[in-house]
């Protein structure tokens, strides 16, 4: 027999969280800010940028979902959801007053202390961008801790990009650049036809001072992290933030296993010399 | 604790169950049930499998019978004692939404049973071993495990009967058992010889008062332990296979076995080391309740790697390979050594026989791992 304290955390159990307010980003990504009905556990809560919560849809599951609100921020948890599925279509019939369940934070979130005072390079493709715009508000609203910011952003057509005015507001800072890329352009697009990777040769960064973080689809996180190395950049200033199937959160259920790791637990930010040898091959 | 056997005789079985009971503890042991050798409640020594013995090969379980005054001259069934600490299928918490729109969740963490396991083998402990750094020693450790295994006092045998299928000589798990008991008991034509392996299993033959055994009769009822293990044909090529995996995920006998494997997960099923699970809401009629369960899991099925719009590994080859290069690379990264304690049941419940220690020796003898 092991002797275990006959009362212990339970990771799996969700606490009930309030929808403080729902706000439409487009036609199908809302943001629901979120809070923690236990005051004392909300107060307690701490996370950093990257990391995620299990939300919970009474009756239907569990989905994975990035904490996007400030760390230091603690009136609300943000999460921006696209609704593809079950779960998430779900999520996006509830508003403000509504509850939901929520568990974490989890995971390995992006290594923002290894960020200070050097040029942060944030690419992002598809529609992976809510987890790096924590990273752009956080070093925006820190501004001195950093040196320049690279902003890159590409999507498949220019309607799926959110938030442009944001993107054209943070153009406009000190020392911040913001390339956009479109697949396919719809009427006056003034940005990049083309894909992301395409963009990093227009980016002006210290690539001995850079650190650079990329999320979206892993063939273009690959692609980027390729083109970053041809511009002498080191692997261990490569940062990405993976997606796997997920069920616990906690590296028990198995689902989000990567070869050796477990995404939940090991990422879901990982450095690019921890996947190199499985990045992009299929099964894994 | 350990090289100080006492004697129980074959008829004292039952007082040893007896003195289990007396403190609390519900019994399991091996039993016959519809021609396999299971782990269920037992209430009589007599119950035991006496006079039966397992064949195995692969894809093949049979029982026949064999010496009547050995109970444990089988070597394994088709389900270690992993169900009695990692449930199969449990409900995790309830959830409610009250009239005035609050949720309240409530954890069903399962009861305080005390449950005594009889006739563990070294494959099954070295198992239980990984589960418990897997479900116990991470970040978050899992209450519902924990609650169980908590509870569990394990009654081992040694094994001397191993099976075709069986490979833990290899693998370093066996046939002795060496850690991770209460009490192990060695089968001899005398009697068994029992040796406490924890402070309760000391305490409970104490509370026995059994006679010591000579030196002689350990190191007689050793031998036989070690000849069964020199008897396995099976083994893999050596106890760390990660590189010589990784370094072959193109390699053709990945091809080869997928045109033979059904995808149907009966492997991961029967191992005993396997931890992967699902979790989801039962369907219930009342909108306001919910219900969330965990339910064992394979990496042979198709929602294991989902991701809305993609399959991560969406055929065969992709799933055997994740096997493989799991249970015998993966979990040296994760928990210091293979995932794989060489019980060979995935080897006999195998509907077309696929035996992983044929397809690694293939990769090896082909992939680089000869030199
Ligand atoms: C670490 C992490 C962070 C994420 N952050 C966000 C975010 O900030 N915003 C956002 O919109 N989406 C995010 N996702 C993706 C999001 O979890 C999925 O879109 C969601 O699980 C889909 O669930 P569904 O029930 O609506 O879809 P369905 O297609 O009905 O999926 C059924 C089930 O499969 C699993 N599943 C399906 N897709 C995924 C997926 N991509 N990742 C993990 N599990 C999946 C879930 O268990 C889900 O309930 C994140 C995923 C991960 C792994
Ligand atoms: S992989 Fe096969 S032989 Fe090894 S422990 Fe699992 S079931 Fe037993
Ligand atoms: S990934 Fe497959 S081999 Fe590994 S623990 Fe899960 S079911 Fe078993
Ligand atoms: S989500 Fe369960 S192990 Fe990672």
């Amino acid at each position: 027999m092991t002797e275990a304290p006959m009362t212990m955390p339970n990771p799996s159990l969700p606490a009930e969280a309030e929808i403080v307010e729902r706000i439409q980003e487009s036609g199908s990504i809302y943001t629901l800010r979120l809070r923690m009905t236990d005051q004392a556990r909300h107060a307690a809560y701490t996370f950093a940028p990257g990391q995620f919560n299990m939300v919970y849809l009474q009756g239907i599951g569990e989905v994975p979902i990035s904490i996007v609100s400030d760390p230091e921020d603690d009136t609300v948890l943000d999460h921006t959801i696209r609704a593809v599925g079950r779960v998430t279509r779900g999520l996006e019939q509830l508003g403000a007053g509504q509850r939901v369940g929520i568990r974490g934070p989890f995971g390995r979130g992006w290594p923002l202390d290894q960020a200070c005072g050097r040029d942060v390079v944030l690419i992002t493709g598809g529609l992976g961008c809510a987890p790096l715009v924590s990273v752009i508000n956080y070093v925006v609203k820190r501004r001195e801790r950093f040196g320049r910011l690279v902003i890159l952003q590409g999507v498949k057509h220019t309607d799926d990009l959110i938030w442009h005015e944001r993107y054209m507001a943070w153009a406009k800072l000190p020392d911040t650049q913001v390339l956009l890329a479109a697949d396919i352009a719809g009427q006056g697009w003034p940005h990049h036809v083309g894909l992301v990777t395409e963009l990093i040769d227009r980016a002006r960064f210290d690539r001995d001072n850079a650190i650079a973080m990329m999320c979206g689809p892993e063939r273009m996180m690959q692609a980027c992290a390729e083109a970053l190395l041809a511009r002498n950049m080191a692997t261990e200033n490569l940062w990405l933030s993976m997606e796997r199937n997920m069920h616990c959160g906690v590296g028990h259920c198995g689902h989000c296993q990567l070869g050796p790791h477990f995404v939940c637990r090991d990422g879901p930010v990982f450095n690019y010399t921890e996947l190199a040898p499985l990045l992009g091959v299929r099964g894994f | 604790m350990g090289k100080s056997h006492r004697v129980l005789a074959s008829h004292a079985l039952d007082t040893l169950l007896a003195a289990l009971r007396d403190d609390g503890y519900r019994c399991v042991g091996p039993q016959l049930r519809d021609g396999a050798i299971v782990f269920d409640t037992l209430h009589h020594a007599a119950d035991l499998p006496w006079g039966w013995q397992d064949e195995q090969a692969p894809g093949h379980y049979r029982l026949q019978h064999a010496d009547p005054s050995r109970a444990f001259a089988w070597a394994n069934g088709p389900q270690a004692i992993k169900p009695l600490t990692f449930a199969p299928r449990e409900t995790l918490w309830e959830s409610r939404i009250e009239a005035d729109g609050r949720m309240q969740f409530t954890a069903t963490l399962p009861a305080e049973e005390k449950v005594a396991v009889i006739g563990a083998r070294a494959c099954d402990l070295a198992a239980l071993r990984l589960q418990d750094q897997h479900f116990l020693e991470g970040a978050h450790a899992d209450p519902y495990y924990a609650a169980r295994r908590r509870n569990l006092f394990i009654v081992a045998v040694h094994c001397t009967a191993p099976a075709a299928t069986c490979f833990c000589a290899s693998t370093g798990d066996g046939p002795l058992c060496t850690a991770g008991f209460d009490l192990a008991l060695h089968e001899t034509d005398e009697g068994y010889l029992v040796d406490a392996g924890s402070e309760a299993g000391t305490a409970m033959i104490a509370s026995l008062s059994l006679p010591a055994a000579t030196a002689t009769r350990v190191e007689q009822a050793e031998t036989a332990v070690a000849a069964a293990g020199e008897r396995q044909t099976r083994g893999l090529p050596s106890r760390n296979l990660r590189d010589l995996l990784f370094a072959n995920l193109d390699h053709p006998q990945w091809d080869d076995v997928a045109a033979r494997c059904l995808s149907c997960g009966n492997c991961t099923a029967v191992c005993p080391t396997c931890f992967c699970h699902a979790e989801h809401d039962v369907p219930l009629l009342d909108a306001n309740l919910g219900r969330h369960e965990r339910e064992w899991d394979s990496c042979f099925t198709e929602g294991h790697s989902y991701l809305a719009g993609i399959v991560i590994r969406s055929d065969t080859r992709l799933r055997y390979r994740q096997w493989l290069t799991h249970k015998l690379g993966g979990w040296h990264d994760q928990y210091g050594r293979s995932g794989c304690t060489g019980c060979g049941r995935c080897i006999t419940w195998c509907p077309v026989g696929i035996d992983l220690t044929e397809e690694v020796a293939r990769i090896h003898a082909t992939g680089g791992g000869h030199d």
